[in-house]
């Protein structure tokens, strides 16, 4: 070890702690990232959050197809569809939906391969329960029937809403660049 | 202490107990009193407000509910602890593990006998009163050695050893830098070292000469060692050893190590204060002459004030160095700091050679040096801010 080096060893820490005390310095009159949980604030806590934060899974089943890909790419299976044969209308119908929150690792594989957005994450994180069971989500509490898409865009006002969101969601959030092409817009 | 009980038994009171009842009598009074009143709090507050701090320095909010803004953290953690059982495990040393924490803290709490708060406001003015500090907190690696030996434990035993190794290596930088004040100062009394600064930050030892304002630093880093204080911390360090030598204690004896660790916090800023910093010197002004308690509070407010400056760097320093390795913590004590600190003793005494107008130059060179350097730290604090662009919030409470 030479002269040189030595005394550059030295300066080079003298440096890098003063460096490094300003940036800790400065951060001493920023405001806080975080807040204290349970206090209330201006705003409902859930608007605070990041864009794409990744809550508790949402479903709607009205624009669902049922087309069983997010059950298949679910690392964990959290996710449990049944679908029968409604033998009146001769339609296929969901007997249940569920989803265990308790399972859930958040990854969302799920809400990217979902063709119509109709599987996403909510803003909603607050999933405390006494009990696991009620951690576990049922989207079809009654048995329900499946979404056909229509060719040439939906015409029931009602429904072209819900698929007009599951779009946005599918641009703007379950893409790789999505948040980037959210910015842009 | 011992001039007040001669004066009361002089007046008349105590009659017929002996001289030495009446002085021990006193001096365990006085030991409670400076414990209860002025350490416990101290080390209390100081844990809350490390953690304040700390979290502001990571964009967090930190303890803030009990008490406004969360002040009586410290209490609240104290009455937990001692509610707590306190387990000693089966295979350990009784008597040894019982004892550890106690010979811990008293490491910390002899170097109050010495610290002099005021003009009058010290315990026991000392004529070997540096040296005594640096024996009394020698103390403490005896207690945290015993106390890793006693856990029968391999993370207690490895943080007990890192910790004695630590402390042996970093007495000598420590001791070098607090040699070279000895000999400005021509004594080991804390008073006499005070007396020989002056109010002005011209006068004090830090700004002397380069060597001292260098030794400052040497000293500085030293007694954060000497502390088990982050980036220093490796005898606790919990991503190898849990808890090092605390890993088996619980309860009320576990809270003992960091009372001891926290109140060590402001002996370093003190002895940092008494050394470089000009102790409780304050400007001679006309009000002080009339009033001999105004004096005794300004003193103490002074003296209070620099110390607890440097309490928050360590607190600060906390927040922004990372724990250095074991070989990193012995080439630093090694082969930078001993070196340093004795070129430094050297330059000091060289230095004392220097005619007084020279000295008195230098002394004010020095301080504008400092002044400098404070300026250009904080264009850096303010060349950080605006780089991130961040919401400013200078309020302290939240």
């Amino acid at each position: 070890m030479g002269v040189a080096s030595y005394i550059k060893d030295v300066t080079d820490t003298v440096k890098s702690v003063f460096e490094g005390m300003s940036i800790t310095f400065s951060h001493l009159v920023r405001r806080p990232m975080t807040i204290q949980y349970p206090d209330k604030i201006p705003v409902p806590i859930q608007e605070t959050l990041p864009h794409r934060y990744r809550g508790i899974l949402e479903v709607d089943l009205d624009i669902c197809t049922g087309c069983l890909a997010c059950e298949r790419v679910c690392p964990i299976t959290c996710i449990t569809i049944g679908i029968d044969m409604n033998k009146e209308t001769k339609q296929r119908d969901f007997s249940h939906f569920d989803i265990d929150i308790c399972k859930c690792m958040y990854c969302g594989l799920c809400s990217e391969v979902c063709p119509t957005g109709s599987i996403r994450h909510s803003q909603e994180f607050e999933g405390a329960s006494y009990n696991p069971a009620g951690l576990v989500r049922h989207f079809a509490p009654q048995p329900a029937s499946l979404y056909k898409p229509k060719k040439g865009g939906e015409t029931d006002p009602k429904l072209a809403v819900k698929v007009d969101i599951g779009q946005k969601y599918l641009d703007e959030f379950a893409t790789p660049d999505g948040g980037a092409a959210a910015e842009e817009k | 202490m011992q001039a007040y009980l001669d004066q009361l038994m002089q007046g008349g009171a105590f009659a017929g107990v002996p001289r030495e009842v009446v002085y021990a009598i006193g001096m365990l009074l006085a030991a409670f009193i400076v414990l209860s009143a002025f350490v416990a709090p101290l080390a209390g507050v100081t844990s809350w407000l490390e953690r304040r701090v700390w979290a502001r320095m990571q964009s967090r909010v930190g303890p803030n509910r009990v008490g406004p803004q969360g002040i009586l953290q410290w209490l609240a953690d104290g009455i937990k602890n001692l509610l707590k059982e306190d387990i000693i495990p089966t295979a350990a040393d009784k008597k040894l593990f019982s004892l550890a924490p106690y010979i811990v803290f008293m490491g910390f709490l002899c170097a109050f006998v010495v610290i002099p708060f005021g003009g009058h406001l010290i315990v026991a003015d000392l004529n070997i009163g540096i040296l005594y500090i640096l024996a009394v907190t020698s103390l403490v690696v005896v207690g945290i050695l015993m106390a890793g030996w006693a856990s029968n434990n391999k993370w207690s035993l490895l943080g007990g050893m890192r910790s004695a190794a630590q402390i042996v290596s970093y007495e000598i930088p420590a001791g070098v830098s607090v040699l070279m004040i000895v000999f400005l100062a021509g004594t080991l009394s804390m008073q006499g070292i005070i007396k020989g600064q002056g109010w002005a930050p011209w006068d004090w030892y830090l700004f002397h000469n380069p060597f001292t304002f260098a030794g400052f630093f040497l000293y500085f880093t030293a007694a954060l060692a000497e502390g088990n204080r982050t980036p220093f911390d490796i005898p606790e360090a919990e991503s190898e050893l849990v808890a090092g030598y605390v890993t088996e204690y619980s309860g009320m004896r576990f809270l003992f190590f960091f009372f001891a660790e926290w109140g060590n916090l402001y002996v370093i800023g003190a002895v940092a204060t008494t050394l470089f910093l000009g102790g409780w010197q304050v400007p001679p002004l006309a009000i002080f002459e009339n009033s001999p308690m105004l004096l005794a509070v300004a003193q103490f407010v002074t003296f209070f004030l620099k110390a607890y400056l440097w309490v928050f760097v360590a607190m600060w320093i906390r927040a922004t160095l990372p724990r250095v390795r074991v070989d990193q913590l012995m080439s630093l004590c090694w082969k930078y700091m001993v070196p340093l600190s004795f070129i430094c003793l050297l330059g000091t005494v060289a230095f004392m050679f220097v005619p007084a107008n020279g000295q008195r130059i230098t002394s004010a060179a020095m301080f504008g040096l400092g002044v400098a350097i404070t300026i250009i730290f904080f264009l850096r604090v303010g060349f950080q801010i605006r780089q991130a662009k961040p919401e400013l919030y200078f309020k302290p409470h939240i």
